[in-house]
């Protein structure tokens, strides 16, 4: 079937239902596929809260500034102030859509303090932010008749003619393979943690909408840029939220020392993520942790705020490791939480790829640079969704609708056959993805070094060639999950080859770069951005762009 | 630890083997039935139950299809019957729940299956969709947020921790012969809106949630509050949407008839009086209704479980009474 839309939104997060809502109320017809239920999206798990200079002793400057010196001068200064200056009217839009938001005694908005920032800025709804806002904008999207395609899964993206004009998906419900043609595409589909094991993020962000831009020929930027988050539980590396620091929650080691006080003094727990996850590597290295962890300790915080501000962490302890954080510190390290890099887009989510639009944890602005700080996610959605939507409703008006796209859905239905049929040879997704995951976490983790990337890059490649005899057992039609996993495993390649390769080029450590083989940053060399295009028959082709600076020359970065 | 997992299964477009499970009850009784098949695995000591199904999926049987994402309770994916309960996979300890042995792991019979443990969304969300759940704001301007006590969000902040998993509609006792019923799942975000005091709307809110198949359908059962797996407790959401309605004068539906006559009944008498409970519930004027109900009243005589035709009061009725006056309300 083919099926017409001007706008096409892949992904159906914060990113994807802001921009949809947007390209939507701006007179365009828009269709969302998302490859889960909207509301079982990945944004829901963002617990901290959402940054906005809104407090009259704040500014939007303050806030950039903030950014920039987190993102360790990598980020576009440009986009950066656009999306510090517009925060303030979207949180105040997502309140106006009914977040219940946190307030203050005057019944105003109040906020939380979060790392990396010189004012309290994050607003929050408990520690289940991401889900409040997830939750408000879905019932906004219902209210306004946004048509989603639900558990729909994207297999390529139609470009005839260099200019991006729908996308094959597959309708998993009921195994069929669908044409969406539309005049503007809408990447929104989320960030690639799976490509590492462990990770904090959900078992459906394998970097598939990073991937479907790579092989459509657009570039992937700063995807060196992988942040490990700082405190991901014991073991099942679940997320333990910045927000129990943001409420005053310590780091101890072994010997009970807040360590911090030796490595960022002046902000202690709260210094950017990649300072305090280098910080708690070190005390594990040189032996002051316990089996593999340091420690996060609330005790002193006392239960009824815990009970109050931060009820999903207690849990999730609780079930995962049978501790409860009113009595005991809990065993926490630092896992990989997030990416900073993506698909090229300027700041109104245009990619270089005629048609195609990036937003959210897919899209690299860039604003978060080599490191993001705490509760800029969450805003990083709403600001550049909204811009992506309003800017591709405003592009589809002079473009004209097309005919053709039955040879290309034909050439995908027969890919996906060809990948159904082929016969069992011992292969697994399953045991590739653990290869893949374990891999990356060890060799491209918060400390690389060269020897350790080439390797990995030459065992990513080696996992590429394996990963095109794993074959589909199950032949059923309906809901095949064994087909998306092989797919999706298919990205997640592409995701570690231009990470590694990113990270292999980028000699000098900014952000979340930490070479131990070049331990200083290098402004002279490296003050630019790294792109990774793919190129038909031959390696991925790195080049590089300028970062953008405005009014703030990079400094010396101390916390 | 050596586990036995016995999984419901539902493939429509191909033959499984295994035991065949009972038909579905109406409106799927022609779809084909489930199949149980037998998975025996260890797994270690402090595994989930969603564990379990992974490493069915990983390494036995690729073929198994669950939906899951976070595996920490937070998207809301994996609900689904474990020995008989709606429960979340991914927080249910295996050892919790294993019965000689084994445990046993479906979707539910109120739930069509799709496919093997994915069941069809489509009337849950529908449900939850038709009860309006999205803020209709009162006019505020747009540069500025509304002006609300944090005890006001902090009362709804309950109903936002649901993450629309199902478990309460799966093992809902009035959805079961009703599936028109609304459902505690949607009728907890109705309350969470009706409640906003953001939102303009609560009026009308209140008087559509009081039609039938609203929360007057609500049997008390408590199957919601005990499932839900995020301390939601719908119920509790349900009675808050009876006491707002009533007190906004929305009491010509059988609930609050029924509610007032219960409550009458004790007042006057000290006891119910089960003879006039019924004829006061459907409305003494609802001819239709009355005559709809006599065949029950027959069968009752029958049975011999007629309540006596005269009521007598307790002793002591006017302490009651006085009880009733104390405490105020509607009936005083």
């Amino acid at each position: 079937m083919i099926i017409d839309y001007d706008v096409l939104v892949l992904g159906a997060g914060l990113a994807g239902m802001r921009a949809a809502l947007e390209a939507k109320r701006r007179g365009a017809s828009v269709g969302v596929i998302s490859k889960v239920h909207p509301l079982r999206s990945h944004s829901g798990a963002a617990e901290g809260g959402i940054n906005a200079a809104l407090d009259p002793g704040d500014s939007w400057e303050i806030h950039a500034f903030d950014t920039i010196k987190g993102s360790d001068y990598l980020a576009d200064q440009d986009a950066v102030e656009i999306m510090c200056r517009e925060a303030p009217r979207d949180l105040i839009e997502m309140e106006h859509m009914g977040v219940v938001f946190f307030r203050g005694p005057d019944g105003k908005l109040g906020t939380r303090a979060f790392g990396g920032a010189s004012k309290a800025r994050t607003y929050f709804v408990a520690d289940i932010t991401g889900q409040a806002l997830l939750n408000a904008l879905y019932d906004t999207i219902l209210k306004e008749g946004v048509k989603t395609h639900d558990e729909w899964f994207a297999t390529a993206l139609y470009v005839p003619d260099g200019t991006c004009r729908g996308a094959v998906a597959i309708d998993m419900l009921r195994g069929e393979l669908h044409l969406l043609r539309a005049k503007a595409v809408i990447l929104a589909a989320g960030g690639m943690g799976r490509v590492y094991e462990p990770s904090t993020n959900a078992l459906i962000c394998t970097g598939d909408g990073h991937a479907l831009a790579y092989r459509a020929g657009a570039p992937l930027m700063d995807m060196e840029m992988v942040q490990y988050h700082p405190t991901t539980l014991k073991g099942t590396g679940f997320l333990m939220t910045e927000g129990a620091r943001g409420e005053g929650a310590y780091l101890t080691n072994k010997d009970g020392e807040r360590f911090m006080q030796r490595y960022a003094p002046k902000m202690m727990e709260l210094a950017s993520r990649d300072v305090v996850s280098r910080s708690e590597t070190i005390e594990l290295a040189e032996g002051r942790g316990v089996d593999g962890c340091v420690f996060l300790d609330l005790r002193h915080l006392g239960a009824e705020l815990i009970h109050k501000k931060l009820p999903q962490i207690h849990e999730i302890a609780l079930n995962f490791l049978g501790l409860d954080m009113v009595e005991v510190p809990i065993p926490i390290r630092p896992g990989m939480h997030y990416i900073m890099g993506g698909v090229k887009t300027d700041p109104d989510g245009a990619t270089p790829l005629a048609g195609l639009y990036a937003a959210g944890e897919c899209a690299c602005v860039s604003v978060h640079g080599g490191n993001r700080l705490g509760a800029n996610s969450l805003l990083d959605t709403l600001v550049f969704g909204r811009r992506a939507g309003a800017h591709s409703a405003d592009y589809v008006k002079s473009v004209k609708p097309l005919t053709t796209g039955e040879e290309f859905l034909k050439s995908e239905q027969q890919r996906i056959q060809a990948l159904l049929d082929r016969p069992y040879k011992g292969e697994t997704h399953a045991r590739l993805r653990l290869e893949l995951g374990t891999l990356m976490d060890e060799k491209v983790g918060v400390y690389r070094d060269e020897a350790g990337l080439e390797d990995a890059l030459a065992k990513v490649r080696a996992i590429r060639t394996r990963a095109r005899s794993v074959s589909v057992q199950d032949k059923g039609r309906i809901y095949n999950q064994a087909l998306l996993f092989a797919l999706e495993l298919d990205y997640m390649i592409d995701c570690a080859e231009a990470t590694i390769m990113s990270a292999i080029e980028r000699k000098e450590s900014r952000g979340a770069q930490a070479r131990s083989d070049y331990p200083k940053r290098d402004d002279a060399n490296w003050l630019k951005h790294i792109l990774v295009t793919q190129t038909p028959g031959a390696d991925p082709k790195i080049s590089y762009l300028p970062v953008t600076i405005t009014k703030w020359q990079p400094m010396e970065r101390t916390y | 630890m050596h586990v036995k997992m016995v999984v419901g299964r539902y493939a429509p477009d191909r033959k499984l083997d295994g035991e065949l499970g009972a038909p579905y009850p109406p409106p799927y009784a022609d779809k084909p039935r489930k199949t149980y098949q037998t998975f025996e695995i260890d797994l270690h000591d402090e595994a989930m139950v969603l564990d379990g199904l992974i490493h069915i999926r990983e390494h036995v049987d690729e073929s198994l299809v669950v939906r899951c994402s976070c595996r920490c309770a937070i998207c809301g994916s994996c609900a689904m019957w474990i020995n008989g309960h709606a429960k979340l996979a991914c927080t249910t300890k295996m050892k919790d729940v294993i019965e000689n042995g084994a445990v046993r792991v479906e979707a539910p019979p109120s739930m069509m299956p799709v496919r093997d443990l994915v069941w069809d969304m489509g009337p849950f969300m529908e449900k939850m969709r038709s009860v309006k759940p999205w803020l209709e704001g009162k006019p505020v301007s747009p540069d500025e947020e509304y002006r609300v006590p944090n005890e006001a969000m902090d009362e709804l902040v309950q109903e936002v921790s649901c993450i629309s998993c199902g478990a309460c509609l799966m093992d809902c006792e009035s959805y079961a012969v009703n599936d028109k019923f609304l459902g505690p799942h949607a009728l907890a975000r109705a309350y969470r809106y009706a409640n906003d005091p953001r939102d303009s709307m609560q009026q009308e809110r209140l008087k559509e949630y009081s039609d039938p198949n609203g929360v007057w359908d609500c049997t008390h059962c408590y199957e919601c509050v005990h499932v839900c797996p995020k301390g939601v407790a719908p119920l509790e959401q349900i009675l808050k949407i009876r006491q707002m309605s009533v007190a906004a004068g929305y009491t010509n539906n059988a609930g609050t008839r029924h509610a007032l006559a219960f409550a009458e009944s004790v007042r006057d008498s000290g006891r119910l009086n089960e003879l006039t409970l019924m004829p006061k519930s459907l409305g003494l004027f609802n001819i239709k209704a009355q005559l709809q109900s006599l065949p029950s009243a027959f069968n009752l005589l029958r049975a011999g479980k007629l309540p006596p035709i005269i009521h007598h009061k307790i002793p002591g009725v006017t302490r009651v009474k006085a009880i009733f006056k104390k405490v105020g309300g509607p009936l005083t």
